[in-house]
């Protein structure tokens, strides 16, 4: 069977950003590119399913500029996927993402089971998934920390508020979005890596996905940097004083409680 | 003015504050408010929808709809829509509304912002404002091409005045979807936890391997049942096993935004100040004058935590029951 895997490339969350001038995104000088931390999950289950299941294949999948987007599909093969795809695109929205995502994947003859991350760390939008099922016409399930597969469908358990935990079974083909707990993410190996080094990664240019231009929904602008935060209150004295102390701003000057 | 349809979420009819957050800011937008609960005790939300300034509420009673199935949740929004003709939508980012509202979006052929913090609605225009890159920037969100604008809005952001209990919206009894089911809930596992998700708490308490051992942890309930707040932990305890990852807070656990957040034993790492440097009052304890939590802190305090969430547990006990 193929399992497709949905990866985004993300800045490293060490990085400090600027703001581009006409503030519609980020300056991308000096980035440090990285696999989206939860894709990892996903890679990892994918390959987990694919090992278990002779026969299998696993497709990794990404969107964005081919130049830089290749080294996370490279990671990814590292880690063990058969097959990379990146579709060449700049400032696409979530909707467009999805849309050119289900495109592909569809032309490619679909998939059994398609992995993704519950969220990627730069947009922290977590939409992605959800509109690739409703665009494929199959369920998805996000936040998902436990997955079986059993062929016609597959139990998967999602965590949600207060610690709950819903036990979920979806019919096949199935949209999952991975949480951290999933799995442990191997690291590649050496070999892994060489082998990647080697791959030809399918190209496939946006343009060509007949999308149309209204299939983009939303538009960032005026990016800004939050304000400054006045200097942090410390509070002296013995451990009574400063409980009280910090009881009496936080109603008085804070007025929080 | 148009129509502001507004997702309701409650506790068996209790409406959530998240949602008199959104009600109340629809209203004062000028447009009609329309409000949408859904399941077997739906109806015992529209005086409260009212209350929050709902003209209208559309009650879908159905027991199918008692806990969240994205695929029967969606087709019911869409059929709700379809009869209402909103231009926007509002919903709160909780567990469901962001699992729920992008596949909505994409059914519907239309935009959805998630994660906003700040909302705006001028006639039918709505921009939105979204922190991004882990709150180290903010970016306004612009709908195009969107016949239904679905902002899905942080708990805690928006003020809520007190009910105004003259006012009531006329109850629209609206019959539900059904569509043929590809996913089923098979079991829900309650949490530990009674109280409020992080997500939506107001008041949060949360410790940090400065609390030496699981057992600790005690000490940070007694804090936080005075103060009626929900207990957060940093990952490095999550991942020592002594509590439950629902209750990570940061890049790779929940993202919060209480009123206050007190840290207690917690360093400060980038990954944890992700989830919470949106709070808006940040204390922060920790034995270590350089913990870069300081950096991010309104108030510190520079002590052992063993001496300082006793003596706090006691003189909040005393500030809030006089
Ligand atoms: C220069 C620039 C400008 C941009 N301008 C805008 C803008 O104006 N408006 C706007 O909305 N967005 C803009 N974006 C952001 C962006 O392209 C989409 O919003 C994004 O692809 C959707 O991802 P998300 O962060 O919402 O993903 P989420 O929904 O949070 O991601 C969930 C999962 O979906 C999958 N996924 C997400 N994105 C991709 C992808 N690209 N390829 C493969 N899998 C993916 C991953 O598995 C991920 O874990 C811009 C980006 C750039 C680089
Ligand atoms: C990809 C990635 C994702 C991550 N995601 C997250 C995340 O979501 N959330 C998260 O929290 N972390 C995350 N981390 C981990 C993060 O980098 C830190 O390791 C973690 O936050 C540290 O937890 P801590 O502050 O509890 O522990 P430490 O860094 O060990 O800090 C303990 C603090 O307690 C203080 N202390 C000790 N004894 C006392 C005492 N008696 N009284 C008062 N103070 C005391 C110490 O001075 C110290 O500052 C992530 C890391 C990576 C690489």
């Amino acid at each position: 069977m193929k399992i497709f895997v949905c990866i985004k490339q993300v800045p490293d969350t060490e990085t400090k950003i600027k703001i581009s001038p006409d503030q519609t995104g980020i300056d991308s000088a000096g980035i440090k590119w990285v696999l989206n931390p939860y894709d990892e999950y996903a890679v990892e289950e994918a390959v987990k399913l694919r090992d278990a299941n002779p026969g299998s294949q696993v497709w990794v999948l990404s969107a964005g500029p081919k130049t830089r987007v290749v080294e996370s599909l490279r990671t990814a093969l590292a880690m063990g996927a058969d097959e990379a795809i990146v579709i060449n695109a700049e400032n696409l929205d979530n909707f467009a993402t999805a849309k050119a995502l289900a495109e592909v994947i569809k032309a490619e003859g679909g998939a059994k089971v398609i992995f993704s991350g519950k969220l990627a760390i730069d947009d922290n939008a977590s939409s992605v998934s959800q509109m690739l099922a409703e665009f494929l016409n199959v369920p998805h399930s996000t936040v998902v920390s436990k997955f079986t597969f059993a062929g016609e469908n597959v139990v998967v358990e999602r965590d949600v508020e207060g610690g709950a935990k819903e036990v979920v079974q979806m019919m096949t083909p199935a949209v999952v979005g991975a949480n951290k707990g999933l799995n442990m993410p191997r690291y590649a190996s050496l070999p892994g890596i060489m082998k990647a080094k080697k791959k030809v990664i399918k190209e496939v240019e946006f343009a060509s996905l007949n999308i149309p231009a209204t299939d983009v929904k939303v538009k960032y602008s005026g990016m800004t940097l939050p304000a400054e935060k006045p200097p942090v209150k410390m509070i002296s004295g013995d451990a009574a004083a400063q409980a009280s102390e910090l009881v009496k701003l936080l109603r008085d000057e804070a007025k929080v409680l | 003015m148009g129509k502001v349809l507004v997702f309701t979420e409650h506790t068996n009819g209790n409406l959530k504050r998240s949602s008199m957050e959104l009600l109340q800011a629809a209203a004062k937008s000028g447009n009609t408010v329309v409000a949408v609960a859904f399941g077997s005790h739906a109806g015992d939300v529209t005086a409260a929808a009212g209350h929050n300034g709902a003209n209208e509420i559309y009650v879908v009673k159905d027991a199918s709809l008692d806990s969240y199935n994205p695929e029967a949740f969606t087709a019911n929004i869409a059929s709700v829509v379809e009869k209402v003709q909103p231009t926007i939508l509002l919903a709160s980012a909780s567990a469901t509304g962001r699992d729920l509202f992008p596949r909505v979006a994409a059914r519907l052929n239309t935009g959805v912002a998630s994660d906003c913090t700040e909302l705006n609605i001028s006639g039918d225009t709505v921009t939105a404002t979204k922190p991004m890159y882990s709150g180290k920037c903010f970016a306004k969100v612009n709908f195009e091409n969107s016949p239904v604008k679905i902002v899905l809005m942080r708990a805690n952001q928006l003020p809520v005045a007190a009910a105004d209990t003259s006012k009531s919206a006329t109850v629209v009894e609206h019959a539900a979807a059904k569509p043929d089911l590809k996913t089923l809930i098979k079991e829900i596992v309650k949490g530990a936890s009674e109280k409020l998700d992080l997500t939506e708490a107001n008041v949060i308490v949360s410790g940090g391997r400065g609390l030496k051992e699981a057992a600790n942890f005690k000490m940070l309930s007694d804090l936080a049942d005075v103060l009626g707040a929900t207990v957060g932990a940093s990952r490095a305890v999550v991942d020592a096993g002594w509590v439950g990852h629902g209750m990570q807070v940061g890049q790779t656990g929940k993202t919060v935004a209480p009123t206050l957040y007190i840290a207690v034993g917690i360093s400060g790492a980038i990954q944890h100040l992700a989830g919470m440097s949106g709070s808006k009052v940040i204390v922060a304890i920790n034995n270590d004058p350089n913990a870069p939590i300081f950096q991010k802190a309104t108030y510190g305090i520079v002590g052992d935590a063993f001496e300082i969430v006793p003596k706090l547990t006691e003189e909040f006990k005393k500030a809030l029951h006089h």
